[in-house]
């Protein structure tokens, strides 16, 4: 097995760009091309090991959701991470690794199930956390922290109890932290002490600042 | 006799009989004979097995009898946190259990969501079920759960067994009801 240096690969293939990376090895593949990247790394760069399938809502910016990939190779005890943009800001789309990696059936099934991304040839493509009539995508960066009402999954069992599925505000609680800092820049709404589960949210905050 | 008084003995007017109310009766039997089911959906499983376990021994208090069939078991024992997607199965397993029935929220989750604030957990277990006692602890030490069972047998034994038992006779049972119609 050849030795893989950064070099060599991006000379290998030549639409891959390297990724700014504070830690592993990162490169920038395109969708339509990432499917023979993959069978190569696993084939021919023994990175027989796929870690971590996740994704990024970059909020307002284009392209809108970015795909990560974690590899590791278990002879060399190396990391990559490869990251693809969704073309589509709407409705994201990226092909499905899990016929190359088993591995990637569930990861996938739940960046879907978190933030809606949609893989394209995925065997199974179901909901793994929430339950399957659940509307939102909750890891989206414009799901509110708090959550959004909505019913519970069993209707007879919603009809005999009145429950539903009620928004949580933090309400500046014990788990929002007091100190400036950048979470509170990114998280304003966990501060937000003005309405309750019992008081109704003010109309003016309703809408998102964007 | 009283109503508080349990029994009645004197052997020397009585001889081998005891005078009790039904009520003593029926909750004295219920309250050393309580069947735990035990909901384990998080770390307070990991409690209540120590509470089962000898170091604690829950069989102290005639509650040793863990039977995860709900027609089994007369106490359900949240131990957990209660997702919306597990709320439907924790109110179905509910149901599936006989009367009389209690609940015991066991921990911080189960008795209010907890630290979950959360789109995804149910913000207590009594939006879905009716709550006996809580027990506070992220976990609760296997001591307080027993504390809290022992609150139970206490509130077991203050119920009016019997006129629950006239009451729910006299309701027209649903079943009852449809063939009439």
């Amino acid at each position: 097995m050849e030795t893989i240096t950064e070099e060599s690969l991006t000379a290998k293939f030549d639409y891959l760009t390297p990724r700014p990376s504070s830690d592993h090895t990162a490169y920038n593949c395109p969708s339509a091309h990432l499917r023979e990247f993959v069978w190569a790394l696993r084939d021919e760069h023994g990175y027989d090991l796929l870690l971590d399938v996740t994704a990024i809502d970059w909020d307002a910016a284009t392209p809108r959701f970015t795909g990560v990939y974690h590899f590791y190779s278990t002879a060399r005890h190396v990391y990559l991470r490869v990251a693809v943009d969704c073309a589509d800001n709407v409705n994201p789309t990226l092909p499905s690794l899990a016929d190359i990696y088993p591995a990637a059936n569930w990861h996938e099934r739940e960046t879907y199930d978190m933030l809606g991304i949609v893989y394209a040839g995925h065997p199974d493509l179901r909901r793994i956390l929430m339950w399957d009539a659940y509307p939102y995508f909750p890891l989206r960066k414009d799901f509110p922290l708090a959550g959004i009402q909505t019913e519970l999954p069993a209707a007879d069992v919603a009809e005999s109890t009145k429950a539903k599925v009620k928004s949580a505000p933090m309400m500046g609680g014990p788990f929002v932290s007091k100190r400036p800092g950048p979470m509170s820049e990114a998280e304003p709404r966990a501060l937000d002490e003005s309405w309750t589960e019992q008081s109704e949210k003010p109309a003016e905050n309703t809408s998102r600042a964007d | 006799m009283s109503e508080r008084t349990e029994i009645a003995y004197d052997s020397k007017v009585e001889g081998e009989v005891i005078v009790t109310r039904a009520d003593a009766v029926i909750n004295w039997i219920r309250k050393h004979s309580v069947w735990p089911m035990p909901m384990g959906l998080a770390c307070c499983a990991i409690e209540l097995m120590a509470a089962g376990g000898s170091r604690f021994d829950i069989s102290r208090f005639g509650m040793e009898v863990m039977r995860f069939s709900p027609r089994q078991a007369d106490c359900m024992i949240v131990a957990g946190t209660v997702t919306y997607k597990m709320a439907e199965v924790v109110r179905r397993i509910y149901e599936q259990m006989a009367e009389p029935r209690w609940v015991v929220a066991m921990g911080a989750c189960a008795s209010t969501g907890g630290m979950y604030r959360s789109y995804a957990v149910l913000q207590g277990v009594d939006r879905i079920v009716p709550v006996d006692v809580y027990v506070s602890g992220c976990p609760p030490r296997p001591e307080a759960l027993l504390d809290a069972m022992i609150k139970l047998q206490d509130k077991i034994g203050r119920e009016s067994s019997v006129k629950t038992l006239i009451d729910s006779n006299r309701r027209p049972r649903p079943e009852a009801a449809l063939v009439g119609a």
